[in-house]
């Protein structure tokens, strides 16, 4: 059988995240959850640039700038990616996706600059809600947490109005 | 006279040192230390790694690595994200509140804050289009050779230090407003977790059944 967006079926792929999730809990005694890793490489950063100021915010005394399971897991996430594309003969090597390309043209620097702000976007919106993608919307949905299902509902109309908007006009 | 003292204690040294024997026994408090205190242990960290690199992989080969996948997700012309998600969850809701029955894990439910989770979410879904990859699947794009995904991820971290700037305020504010705890769904019907779950399962059996049949 054939799939149009990945080399493996997406229910396939589902049920071994699923099961992963039981690992990470088990063995780790922590929920898959991706976000807070690149804030505590901010405040790695932040460290390096003003130690005093960045150890005085708030969220910083909460959540430790340091390299921890998180961290790892999200390096991790690159590296296997990078595993299965390759050994699959998947990998992109490109700047600038086709669907962009056709609607905003092939200007690098537009789309890196989107990019950049997205990011900037979301990293604020996921400390906000609590969580990302997978955070809220598979550790905690999955743990029937009320948060993680209103977090998730908002992430896709959010998702779906910007992007209609993008494209649409 | 010492050394001979010495070596007839040694056989006996392992009845000396019950703690570890005992330590099964009492579970929720030494798991929870255990897990602690191994957080950042090197061990933790290299299973980190491995539970990535198995995450990264199972991303990338069920193609949500992919700006078009994704965009396909908002634009609801691609239903991969959805049969994906609900999969993982259906799977891992009854692995791990099974595990939880028998007292094999801790759960780790999210705290509901209302305003929190719906502007903070909003914001989140804003962000998510304009750069087309969330933060999971955008460092498994960035493992694929989707290279503007490393724009995203240094606007991820930028946008982290921006979140920390407002952080105190934001803690005062938004925050506090609809705070409930760490409540479940099933709270809310007031129904019993384990009848909750029974009938909650067959429900994304039905959701997913519909995305197969109709967006196949």
């Amino acid at each position: 059988m054939e799939y149009d967006s990945g080399a493996w079926s997406p229910y396939l792929v589902g049920a071994l995240i699923g099961m992963l999730s039981m690992a990470t809990f088990y063995f780790s005694n922590q929920p898959l959850g991706v976000s807070t890793s690149y804030a505590r490489i901010a405040g790695l950063i932040g460290k390096l640039v003003s130690k005093g100021h960045t150890e005085s915010l708030k969220f910083f005394q909460e959540t430790k700038p340091q390299i921890d399971w998180g961290v790892m897991l999200m390096m991790g996430i690159f590296l296997g990616a990078f595993l299965a594309a390759y050994t699959g003969h998947e990998i992109t090597a490109q700047w600038i996706p086709p669907l962009w390309e056709e609607r905003f043209g092939p200007n690098p620097a537009l789309r890196l600059g989107v990019a950049f702000i997205g990011g900037m976007v979301m990293a604020f919106g996921a400390r906000l809600a609590g969580g990302c993608t997978s955070g809220h919307g598979i550790s905690g949905a999955l743990q029937l947490s009320v948060g993680s299902w209103i977090a998730l509902m908002c992430f896709f109309a959010g998702g779906a109005v910007t992007a209609n908007l993008m494209f649409g006009i | 006279m010492n050394s001979i003292t010495l070596t007839t204690h040694e056989p006996l040294s392992p009845v000396a040192f019950p703690t570890p024997q005992n330590k099964p026994n009492n579970e929720e408090n030494g798991s929870k230390e255990q897990a602690q205190g191994k957080e950042n242990g090197s061990k933790q960290l290299m299973l980190g790694l491995v539970f990535g690199v198995i995450f990264g992989f199972l991303l990338q080969k069920g193609g949500v690595a992919k700006y078009d996948v994704l965009l396909g997700a908002l634009f609801l012309t691609d239903f991969t994200v959805m049969k994906i998600m609900l999969t993982a969850i259906a799977v891992g809701m009854i692995g791990i509140f099974s595990m939880h029955a028998l007292g094999f894990v801790q759960l780790h439910v999210k705290p509901t804050r209302y305003a929190a989770n719906i502007i903070g979410g909003l914001i989140f879904g804003a962000g998510f289009a304009l750069l087309g990859y969330c933060p999971g699947t955008g460092a498994a794009a960035l493992g694929q050779g989707n290279y503007d995904a490393v724009a995203g991820v240094f606007g991820l971290i930028a946008g982290s230090y921006v979140y920390a700037e407002m952080s105190g305020y934001l803690d005062s504010t938004i925050l506090k407003w609809g705070t409930r705890g760490k409540i479940m769904l099933p709270d809310l019907l007031g129904a019993r977790l384990s009848r909750f779950i029974v009938s909650f399962i067959p429900l994304l059996g039905l959701v997913l059944f519909g995305i197969e049949k109709y967006f196949p």
